[in-house]
């Protein structure tokens, strides 16, 4: 089943880890099951934390783009 | 408040598991602390705290030997093994009056190891207040540090943090006074541990009990703090502002380079490699920048006012200085600041008995 939440945007681009993650942690925690987090970034080490994040807290990372130096990593909160 | 009745084994008894929230470094002993109350059925959750001067993280990431290690987060790595969620929390302002302001002073560097734990243990107990959860766990072990974790420095942590006795250290519980967990039957007090001292062969046995392996082990703790040279750099900042004021971006300029002071009023950060020089790019819209567009050498920054022509060039012949250039008589230099056009200038690098062994910081 996938559910359809509402898609959002975090722009942690120039943040060095673990800020990114903190920073998703952050927003994470004001969205609804099911909504989507859209994090771009330019910290590589960003590419192994936050799916690192999301699986202790159970949540999915659906896509990871990255397009020269910027990384996107989609985050779909899980259910609580 | 109720206290529910105490049961004699949790593990059985109670439907509901108590709840422990853990300070995790991303160390071996957090982790172990952190096992041992899971394998006595308490619901476990890690917090992570990050004060700018973490090793964790980037830092690996940045210079290239580096490179051919894993990047990862150990406080994540750490609840991934356990199993259990992680909280990574941001105290970058607060940690500024630990560290500007400690109550107990500064270790050999500028580590103020007592106070910082102190002030760890107190977000952790606000966070267990406002999560409902019941105790606190930390990794510490009496005699493991010269100023944190000692015998009679640790009743200063639980005592200033507020936790009292909601604050249990399992790997060293026996030696301790019974805190409210043991004394409620929440956890098996004959189940925790006794470790003192500086040895690290009773928490590598029982790693391999667990067996936990290649957990990180980093040779001067966590904390940059503890660092000689790191602490002479952040007290050269500090010295050359005439205040102690900083940021986030000083704290981190200051894990990356190499940094001379020529002249009181300036000081150059001085790419070591590939790494480092993409990192230091960053930084160029903020700072005075120099490097070769022909002969490969480092990327420099300069912080510092009032750059005198002369200031310039002695940075320019230093940036040659640590480029490959450094034995030819003349390297082209390009010197941007910025907003400005970019300057070049073709100078001699300046030979190493011309560079005094105290402007490197």
């Amino acid at each position: 089943m996938v559910s359809v939440g509402n898609e959002h945007r975090l722009d942690a681009r120039g943040l060095l880890c673990p800020m990114p993650v903190i920073r998703t942690q952050e927003r994470v925690a004001t969205l609804q099951p099911g909504d989507t987090l859209e994090v771009v970034c330019t910290d590589p080490g960003a590419l192994h934390d936050i799916p690192a994040w999301c699986r202790v807290h159970g949540h999915e990372v659906t896509a990871t783009r990255r397009e020269g130096t910027v990384i996107t990593i989609t985050v779909r909160v899980a259910g609580t | 408040m109720a206290i529910p009745l105490a049961a004699s084994s949790p593990t059985v008894a109670s439907s509901t598991p108590r709840k422990a929230v853990a300070l995790i470094s991303g160390g071996l002993d957090s982790l172990l602390a952190a096992r041992v109350m899971l394998e006595q059925g308490i619901h476990v959750e890690g917090i992570n705290f990050y004060t700018g001067f973490c090793v964790e993280g980037h830092t690996h990431a940045i210079r290239r030997e580096h490179q051919d290690k894993p990047k990862r987060n150990n406080a994540l790595w750490v609840a991934e093994q356990l199993g259990i969620k992680l909280h990574i929390v941001d105290v970058i302002e607060e940690y500024k009056s630990v560290l500007l302001n400690p109550k107990h002073g500064y270790g050999a560097n500028l580590n103020p190891c007592l106070d910082c734990k102190g002030f760890m243990v107190k977000k952790a107990r606000e966070w267990m207040e406002q999560n409902g959860f019941d105790f606190i766990i930390t990794g510490e072990v009496i005699g493991q540090r010269p100023m944190s974790q000692r015998r009679d420095t640790m009743p200063v942590v639980a005592r200033e943090s507020g936790a009292f006795d909601r604050l249990l250290r399992p790997l060293c519980a026996k030696l301790l006074p019974e805190t409210l967990p043991e004394r409620e039957g929440w956890v098996d007090r004959e189940k925790l541990l006794d470790f003192n001292g500086r040895s690290r062969k009773p928490q590598m046995a029982l790693a391999a009990r667990y067996e936990f392996v290649d957990y990180a082990q980093p040779a001067g703790g966590c904390c940059f703090l503890t660092n000689e040279q790191y602490s002479h750099k952040l007290a050269d900042l500090w010295q050359a502002r005439g205040s102690r004021e900083y940021d986030l971006d000083d704290i981190m300029l200051l894990k990356v380079g190499r940094h001379l002071r020529p002249r009181p009023h300036f000081k150059l950060i001085v790419g070591r490699d590939e790494g480092e020089n993409n990192y230091l790019e960053g930084y160029r819209k903020r700072f005075i920048s120099l490097r070769s567009p022909v002969t490969p050498g480092p990327l420099v920054l300069i912080e510092g006012e009032n750059l005198s022509e002369e200031d310039l060039a002695l940075a320019a012949r230093l940036t040659a200085r640590f480029g490959r250039g450094r034995e030819s008589t003349g390297v082209t230099i390009e010197i941007a600041r910025p907003g400005e056009a970019v300057r070049t200038v073709t100078v001699a690098p300046l030979p190493a008995d011309e560079v005094p062994a105290q402007w490197y910081l």
